[in-house]
């Protein structure tokens, strides 16, 4: 019996990442630039985001800027993403990496959550997101900033792309991080009230937005205590949009009219159709 | 994924001697070289990986399960990796017929990634794949009849 030369007898692959276009890709990333054009960028997130722990619990904050290039692709972005119903996550770098890292993440803490019985820990998913993120060795661009309380206190840490954390009282990352960093350094002392915690995370931010061309547009701040979570997207609006101070429509009558020609269309009704919509 | 990861199994792993295999036979799968996906063919585009990850991905699980057997035989003794993967080879039989994708449910179970989401479970899942092979030859293929 002759063998088909045809797809007959498939290999079963198990899923996951495909690495079949990797090759493709390189010889057209060699090629494309003696033609002149250039290959599309990925959509970053080049950001602002903080976090400090106060008196009660955690404060954290990120501006709203999302960048492709040189272009802001959403003037409104939330970066400050659900993890838990007690722990929240601020993701700087690839936007598509971080959003979907912290949903996977999400996913599989609420399975443990329902697995143990209990409010899951901060040091979970801490531990969750550096384990994949090194299986990955820095491939998958997500820079976090992990905040939340659970049953032995506020906690905070920070996610670097290829898998090393810290954990510290105060964090920032993201490409304004450093002017963020200047104000924290300045002004933090520990166990600060929740209006001041969250007076110094919006300044920080602030000063990541006026300072850092990868930043911009709104401050969102999440405050997480023990049993209640303020997510306050916008908290503050840094950059307005300008309002127009004048009207540049022309008045009625600014041209003149010369002539005036009215020509009837005479139409007759040839059909006439009724078709029901199915509205169920 | 699982993500209770044995981190501290490694040092078990360490070997001088890594043995290289080609990683994928130039023929795509009409029987020639698939030009559009693998570039044109040498020895080089053989051995090496396109992608830094492509074998750590491909090996990761056994990896890990190589490791948890290790482990389990330096704490436990000879006797539990033994068990552990006669229950493996028995769960790994259970499929389905050989065209359709199985969900490994007993093998998800024993590994513990039965309550876990990674990627392999959102990206390129069999289940949706645009391809299946011929049913009739894919079967007479696995009886060895073919």
């Amino acid at each position: 019996r002759r063998i088909m030369a045809t797809v007959s007898v498939c290999k079963y692959y198990p899923g996951g990442f495909s690495f079949d276009n990797c090759k493709r890709n390189a010889l057209l990333e060699a090629d494309i630039s003696k033609l002149g054009f250039s290959s599309p960028a990925a959509r970053k997130t080049g950001t602002t985001i903080c976090g400090v722990v106060y008196k009660d619990g955690v404060v954290l904050g990120a501006d709203t800027r999302a960048t492709e290039g040189m272009i802001v692709a959403d003037k409104n972005c939330s970066k400050i993403h659900y993890i838990s119903p007690n722990i929240y996550c601020c993701g700087a770098g690839t936007a598509a990496d971080t959003e979907m890292t912290t949903q996977i993440i999400s996913s599989n803490l609420e399975l443990h959550s329902l697995s143990t019985g209990r409010l899951p820990r901060v040091a979970t998913a801490n531990r969750m997101l550096k384990q994949m993120l090194f299986r990955y060795q820095g491939y998958i661009g997500a820079a976090l900033v992990l905040g939340g309380v659970d049953c032995n206190g506020p906690h905070l840490y920070s996610i670097y792309p290829h898998g090393s954390t810290d954990k510290l009282p105060y964090v920032t990352m993201g490409s304004g991080s450093l002017a963020a960093m200047a104000v924290f350094e300045d002004r933090y002392r520990p166990n600060m009230e929740e209006e001041e915690a969250k007076r110094l995370v919006r300044d920080a931010i602030a000063a990541g937005i006026f300072n850092d061309l990868g930043s911009g547009s709104n401050i969102d701040l999440c405050v997480i205590t023990k049993g209640k979570v303020d997510y306050l997207r916008p908290h503050d609006v840094a950059n307005k949009k300008g309002v127009r101070t004048g009207s540049y429509r022309y008045k009625h009558g600014t041209t003149g009219v010369l002539t005036k020609t009215v020509t009837p269309l005479n139409l007759e009704v040839v059909e006439e159709s009724v078709q029901t919509m199915d509205t169920s | 994924m699982c993500f209770v990861q044995n981190t501290r199994g490694l040092r078990s792993q360490l070997k001088d001697s890594v043995p290289v295999t080609g990683l994928c036979p130039q023929a795509g799968p009409y029987g020639v070289q698939d030009s559009l996906r693998r570039g044109f063919s040498s020895v080089k585009n053989e051995l090496l990986p396109s992608h830094p990850l492509e074998l750590s991905e491909k090996n990761f699980q056994l990896n890990q399960d190589k490791m948890n057997f290790n482990t389990l035989r330096n704490i436990q003794g000879l006797h539990a990796p033994l068990k552990l993967q006669m229950e493996y080879r028995a769960a790994r039989q259970i499929q389905r017929l050989p065209f359709l994708p199985s969900s490994n449910l007993a093998l998800d179970t024993l590994r513990g990634t039965d309550d876990t989401i990674g990627f392999e479970d959102i990206l390129n899942d069999p289940v949706l794949s645009e391809v299946m092979g011929d049913p009739h030859i894919m079967t007479e293929y696995k009886l060895g009849v073919l």
